[in-house]
């Protein structure tokens, strides 16, 4: 009878660490979602265009930090800031020379050129690199036991690094002069320009920020995940992109909920249910969310003008 | 009289002729040894590319929403079609009519609440949604061990080139009546303004539907038909770089023009079979060129123009009187 029931809170709790355990490599995965999210959203708040673009950048954020641990041996810190200035850079660049002729014209053009720029980066990866690579370490991890839990000094410092961009963004969005005329943007695309504020070199700065941390993303990811190959940017961006819509797209907030939410629904469903009903879920999940919230959780329905 | 003598003028009657002349071509090359194998699978190809690229040219060009779920309803097609060829009947020439209607069929029914769902929203909502379509379709192929999973089913070949030409000629000629029609005329006034087109009277949500399931409906029939012109498919095959080749081809010849469909998937078939060798870089070169085309051309090689023949008479007596001399 005791034995009994020790055996049963054991298994209790054995299955509490379980998913206690699984919330921690939730945490991970949503993170970097977020950080790719956030990309998405943004350039779609200033533009309301979908950067289907951005998933290989956060792609080659992984590539980049690869070839530059090859070739350099830098510090960590140091790494991540340079793949985040080129990264953001080569965002910037795209915007100049291939979205920026298009605007004014049909939203449609933009859009597909969004997705072949995306293919084109994609594919030009994979002629450079047709094997998937391995992602050196750049420092020694250790775990640490917590109650009984294990996490690593590799998964926090993710989450960390995640966190501590999501809240330096926040604040630039919310607190700086420039954070304001991107919001401003936002909302009145075509007034802000008359009120004298510089619309080219603040969607310039978005798009550097948005592909900067989505640079970022893809090196984290590539620390985490260690096999890199030139198909994550559609397997893992696209998720985010979804994420990003989940959370209503346009919205910063909304970016950084829907990927908790995503990272936490894909952990689950690996840890309980067959792993290749993982993305059968979450897009079937956008699906469920855009019947009952058309513009996502905090998204805003865009006033229609005549 | 004068402007129907003048339409008449215009020399209708090769059309018939030329349609006539090509089936019998088609016809006789499964007999005489006329075409090699390699050709008449690549005319095959045109064929289907000319299906895909019309039907999505009724959403993407007629319409000007921006839908990318049509690998979707190809795959949706292929694997019902095959379902029904290799697993329900036998595989035999006298099913593969069924087979390929009940493929267009399948399709269109999830066409249909697909579109429900997407024209709740505006605009961009629709690539969103296409796209999560796309995935969930994929991702159902490959958990399902009926059809065989991740690795896909053997199907029996029975797509000939008569065949193929038949669709094509019969989906052009669907597509060409509709858009002529009352039902085209609000699809082109939600594409120039969809505000303005509802204030007018045209019953918006219906006419974006009703095209959204012509479209898939026309994208499963190229399905069913590629699914029995190889030997084989998986899930793989109808993916995101499929739903591009299909947007390259629609851009390239043109939006909103039959004979740019016409013209833009003959072109890019050929091309990219020219550019087979290449390997990886075929992959680099394609994108780029529908990045280049919208850079400077992006309406196409016919964009929102048609050829005299893919006109109905009485659309180019209306023309003619319209741009009639003084």
């Amino acid at each position: 009878m005791i034995l009994a029931a020790a055996a049963a809170s054991s298994a209790f709790s054995g299955w509490a660490f379980y998913l206690a355990q699984q919330s921690i490599n939730a945490l991970q995965l949503g993170s970097i979602y977020a950080l790719i999210a956030l990309g998405y959203s943004m350039v779609y708040g200033v533009l309301t265009m979908i950067n289907f673009a951005h998933g290989d950048l956060f792609m080659l954020g992984a590539f980049a930090c690869l070839l530059i641990a090859a070739f350099l041996p830098l510090p960590f810190v140091v790494i991540l800031l340079l793949v985040i200035l080129l990264i953001g850079l080569l965002g910037a660049l795209i915007e100049r020379v291939a979205y920026r002729p298009l605007r004014g014209g049909p939203r449609v053009s933009a859009i597909i050129t969004a997705l072949g720029c995306g293919l084109v980066i994609e594919n030009l990866t994979l002629v450079n690199f047709p094997y998937a690579q391995r992602m050196p370490a750049l420092f020694t991890s250790t775990s640490y036991q917590v109650a009984g839990l294990t996490i690593s000094t590799l998964q926090l410092l993710i989450i960390g690094i995640s966190v501590a961009l999501m809240l330096g963004l926040d604040f630039f969005i919310y607190k700086t002069r420039y954070g304001i005329a991107m919001r401003a943007i936002a909302f009145d695309a075509r007034t802000v320009p008359l009120m004298g504020v510089p619309a080219d070199r603040i969607i310039s700065l978005t798009f550097l920020i948005g592909a900067g941390l989505g640079g970022a993303a893809g090196m984290l990811y590539g620390l985490a995940y260690p096999v890199i190959a030139p198909s994550m940017g559609v397997l893992v961006g696209w998720k985010a992109f979804i994420a990003a819509v989940i959370g209503g797209i346009g919205s910063v907030r909304g970016a950084v909920l829907g990927g908790f939410i995503l990272g936490g629904v894909e952990i689950m469903v690996v840890a309980f249910l067959p792993s290749t009903y993982r993305d059968l879920i979450s897009y079937s999940l956008l699906l469920v969310i855009l019947i009952f919230k058309p513009y996502g959780l905090l998204g805003r329905a865009p006033n229609q003008k005549v | 009289m004068k402007p129907f003598l003048a339409a008449a003028a215009i020399a209708r009657w090769p059309l018939p002729v030329l349609i006539a002349a090509g089936f019998a071509f088609t016809v006789a090359a499964q007999y005489l040894p006329i075409l090699n194998g390699y050709t008449q699978f690549v005319l095959i190809t045109v064929g289907i590319n000319i299906i895909l690229c019309a039907s999505l040219n009724l959403v993407n060009g007629y319409m000007g929403e921006f839908s990318v779920g049509h690998a979707g309803f190809m795959s949706l097609g292929a694997y019902s079609a095959a379902i029904f060829t290799t697993k329900w009947l036998p595989a035999t020439p006298a099913a593969f009519l069924p087979a390929v209607l009940f493929g267009g069929a399948v399709a269109a029914v999830i066409g249909f609440f697909l579109a429900l769902l997407s024209f709740k929203t505006r605009g961009d909502y629709l690539a969103i949604i296409t796209l999560a379509f796309l995935m969930i379709v994929k991702s159902t192929w490959e958990n399902l061990p009926y059809v065989g999973g991740p690795r896909g089913i053997t199907t029996a070949p029975l797509t000939t080139l008569p065949w193929v030409f038949a669709a094509v000629v019969a989906t052009i000629w669907i597509i060409r009546n509709l858009v002529y029609s009352k039902f085209g005329r609000a699809v082109i006034a939600i594409r120039e303004d969809e505000i303005a087109a509802n204030a007018m009277g045209v019953r918006v949500r219906e006419a974006k539907i009703l095209a959204f399931v012509v479209s898939s409906f026309f994208g499963g029939v190229a399905g069913a038909l590629s699914a029995h012109a190889t030997f084989f498919i998986n899930p793989g095959q109808f993916d995101i770089l499929k739903s591009t080749e299909i947007l390259v081809m629609v851009y390239l010849g043109g939006i909103g023009s039959l004979a740019g469909s016409i013209l833009g998937a003959t072109i890019f078939t050929f091309l990219s079979q020219a550019l087979q060798p290449l390997g990886y870089w075929r992959l680099v070169i394609l994108p780029l060129i529908l990045v280049l085309l919208m850079l400077f051309r992006p309406r196409g090689i016919m964009g929102l123009r048609e050829l005299p023949w893919f006109l109905p008479r009485r659309e180019l007596l209306i023309k003619r009187e319209l741009y009639k001399k003084p």
